[in-house]
């Protein structure tokens, strides 16, 4: 174990525990919105309930999700200085505005929405929820933005340091082809064009995948948990408005995942980065009317190679470029140094595609029930609600390691190496020392946070009574 | 390009002020309810700063976040330097955000035991941790002609640095008690003044140390102070709003006791500010290495749009906060909806 590998681990670690969180705080914050909309509106005491229930797992959610954010945060000047000095000039922009027009907005005003149901109007309140999602929109906007650079860099130039002068386009282009990357301690990126960075190529494509996998994942929430207290037989009225409201939104969520913005994604992988998306697709070798995996089992060893294939012949190459026929360029076209890991990126990706495709199904099954009127009768479909709770958040999981080890041997795409960019001044005892720390706290949180979560859904909403008491209840 | 750099420099030292007074009185607080033993004591200590304290804690990323952009290489030579100390920090402000959640979920006393020590010694930790992290600016850090810190976390724990600490850790727990008499009624807030008019009384006694020892171990932050400008404006409110906050205590009035506690540590900041401009970290090694704002900041481009983005945002944040602050005022009290 070097420092490079394990600071990459704990980073991994590090960001795999903190976005368990912000896709169901994303998500629910939407769904709540539109509960607390209709309590609002409608003066329903039912959503208003609901509205309440939720909005303590998304308070607990919120929680732990700024915490682990700023562990996040910090670990970019941590453990990755020399990636922090090569990119903070491009990088910093985004960051900063995600923290004035997101992080301010999210924290302030969700401090006002839970706290101030009875200090302000209803319509102030439900404004308090909406700029809560608003803010996290924002928010994850602008951290996709930063990402998403890493992934398809553009409106940069690369200054030399020693002379402080920048390098002209066919310099870098020279760079890019030779595929070494530059050096941090002699070149630095900087920002040359505002909004082609913050426009790149995979901006809004993966800006769209993200939240809208976020959205999901609230409306699972939302489904889950209410069918679990229809089937408890616990504020059924209330349960049986947030199986409805989330059923209907997460089959919208999930066709529109499909196509178009899965899709789009994809194509805008297949053109941008093609090493990642020949890895995600299994194409070890160049193909005309290459086919597009249904199944298959990969093995690394070299060759790579898929065993138990089941594929559709020429459909990759017509989803990627709109021709059956079109060539897409497998792994050996590419140096053996450029190549991300095969099996994580294939298996996660695939992964991913197989639960989106079970929520358009299983929200269908839904939809159908529903409009049939024997949703809230079909026990083992609301148990399969129940039991898919956590499936949305898995898929996010899958989709960003398919997204950032498909993006290997590179940290900024083209630009900068990983093995270039981490701290080398830090000692590997040091780097031991904080990933054991945060290893522990992440245990620990994840099962305090579930415990958490287990009690405040099994106590199930509030009667209505107590929401509707007065301002000063001291308890 | 040198406009630039020193906008940015005075804006993220604005942040950094804003942050120190607001999760100045949150840490205060935190502090505080180590000593309460009720259990609705404790709960009223942290439902004071409950709706808030998430919002103050912004303040932090947005002044890092401003580092990060505007001075990447600070970010990178500080944060990898304090490796360990931030990793520390780190866990205790994590152990207190989720402290406020989770504390009074179950009526198990060993439970909320837990996390009433989270939220206590998560208060007191980056208290003192961000004291002694300024101290070492203040005193300078070991960083050679590469600008790479070449120290370790134990020389980080020297006496200058500590002291700085334990400034900041006394000035914070003094701010919190007086935003509880604030907050508070009855024997609550006669306690929380008692402890305040104290409390002052060591934070004179260690600013006054503090300054003496800057003097010797880093001379070179005095050079020119004393003619410009800035520094002198600060001078006079800090010695007023000292001079203030005793009388504003006695005469019973809170408010005015709470601004000026804010305005003092905000002028201790924004001096020891003004003393290292245009240096952002000291080299000890040799003064010539020193990390400054011309030699660590980003492009035009990157700080124009960065101002661009702070002029236009922050005065809602500004708007925005007041306005939720002014909702929650009052003295706290307990309902179904608090922690």
């Amino acid at each position: 174990m070097d420092v490079e590998l394990l600071s990459r681990i704990q980073f991994a670690v590090t960001v795999g525990f903190h976005f368990l969180f912000p896709p169901i705080s994303i998500g629910l914050a939407l769904m709540l919105t539109v509960v607390e909309y209709q309590g609002w509106k409608k003066n329903d005491e039912e959503y208003v309930r609901l509205g309440k229930f939720f909005s303590k797992i998304l308070a607990i959610t919120f929680a732990v999700g700024v915490a682990s954010g700023l562990v996040m945060v910090l670990q970019f000047g941590t453990n990755w200085a020399r990636y922090s000095a090569f990119v903070g000039d491009v990088f910093g922009a985004p960051l900063a505005a995600e923290a004035v027009f997101a992080f301010f907005l999210e924290s302030t005003f969700l401090g006002l929405y839970l706290f101030g149901r009875n200090k302000v109007s209803k319509g102030v309140h439900w404004f308090s929820i909406l700029m809560v999602f608003v803010g996290s929109l924002i928010s994850a906007f602008f951290i996709i933005v930063a990402n998403s650079w890493q992934q398809t860099p553009a409106g940069f130039g690369i200054q030399n340091l020693t002379t402080g002068a920048l390098l002209s386009q066919d310099e870098i282009s020279k760079m890019i082809q030779l595929g070494k990357g530059f050096d941090p301690a002699t070149h630095r990126a900087v920002l040359t064009d505002f909004f082609a960075a913050l426009f790149n190529a995979s901006t809004l494509p993966r800006f769209f995948h993200t939240v809208l996998a976020a959205f999901i994942t609230g409306a699972f929430a939302l489904t889950g948990v209410s069918a679990y207290l229809v089937l408890k037989n616990k504020s059924v009225e209330v349960a049986k408005k947030g199986v409805k409201l989330g059923v209907i939104f997460g089959f919208i969520f999930s066709i529109l995942q499909l196509f178009p913005v899965g899709h789009e994604h994809a194509k805008q992988v297949a053109h941008t980065q093609p090493e990642k998306f020949a890895a995600t697709q299994g194409l070890y070798t160049s193909e005309t009317g290459a086919p597009i995996m249904i199944f298959a089992y990969p093995v690394s060893s070299p060759p790579p190679e898929l065993k138990a294939k089941i594929e559709i012949p020429g459909m990759l190459s017509w989803l990627a470029f709109g021709d059956f026929n079109a060539k897409i360029r497998g792994l050996n076209e590419f140096p053996p140094e450029n190549i991300p890991p095969l099996w994580m990126t294939f298996v996660s990706y695939h992964n991913m595609v197989a639960l989106g495709m079970f929520f358009i199904f299983v929200t269908l099954l839904g939809v159908i029930q529903l409009k049939r009127k024997k949703l809230y009768d079909s026990k083992k479909l609301l148990k399969i609600f129940m039991w898919s709770i956590p499936l949305p958040v898995i898929a996010c999981q899958f989709g960003w390691v398919a997204a950032e080890v498909g993006r290997q041997p590179w940290i900024v795409y083209g630009l900068l190496r990983t093995k270039d960019s981490f701290t080398n001044t830090v000692s590997l005892t040091e780097v031991w020392i904080s990933f054991i720390l945060f290893a522990i706290v992440y245990i620990v949180m994840t099962f305090a946070y579930l415990w958490l979560i287990f009690k405040e859904i099994k106590h199930g909403p509030e009667p209505a009574e107590i929401i509707n008491e007065g301002k000063e209840v001291t308890v | 390009m040198e406009t630039l750099s020193v906008i940015w420099f005075l804006l993220v030292v604005v942040l950094l002020a804003v942050y120190v007074v607001l999760d100045g009185f949150d840490f205060g607080v935190g502090i505080l309810s180590l000593f309460r033993k009720d259990d609705n004591e404790k709960r009223i200590y942290m439902n004071s700063i409950g709706p808030i304290w998430d919002g103050n804690e912004v303040w932090l990323i947005a002044g890092g976040g401003s580092i990060f952009a505007a001075f990447p290489l600070v970010y990178a030579t500080a944060f990898s330097g304090f490796y360990l100390a931030i990793y520390l920090l780190l866990l205790a402000l994590f152990m207190r955000a989720v402290s406020f959640e989770f504390r009074s979920k179950s009526e198990s006393p060993v439970y909320r035991k837990i996390w009433d020590f989270s939220f206590g010694i998560g208060s007191l930790l980056p208290a003192l941790l961000l004291g002694v992290a300024f101290g070492n600016i203040m005193r300078g850090l070991p960083l050679n002609e590469n600008k790479v810190f070449t120290g370790s976390f134990f020389e980080l724990l020297n006496p200058y640095s500590v002291l700085i600490g334990l400034l900041s850790l006394i000035a914070f727990t003094m701010h919190g008690a007086i935003y509880l008499t604030h907050k508070t009624d009855g024997e609550l807030k006669d306690t929380n003044e008692k402890i305040a008019t104290k409390l002052w009384m060591v934070v004179v006694v260690l600013y006054l140390a503090a300054t003496v020892a800057t003097l010797f171990v880093s001379p070179f932050l005095f050079i020119g102070l004393t003619k410009n400008i800035i520094f002198w404006v600060l001078f006079v409110a800090l010695l007023a709003s000292i001079a203030m906050i005793p009388v504003s205590l006695k005469a019973k009035n809170n408010k005015n006791a709470f601004i000026f506690s804010s305005v003092m540590l905000a002028s201790m900041f924004g001096i020891s500010a003004v003393s290292l401009f245009p240096r952002l970290i000291p080299s000890v090694t040799n003064l010539d290495y020193s990390l400054t704002i011309m030699n660590t900041s980003s492009s035009t481009g990157t700080l124009t749009a960065m101002l661009i983005i702070a002029l236009v945002g922050m005065p809602f944040v500004a708007v925005y906060t007041i306005w939720i602050y002014r909702i929650f005022k009052g003295k706290t009290v307990l309902t179904k909806e608090s922690y």
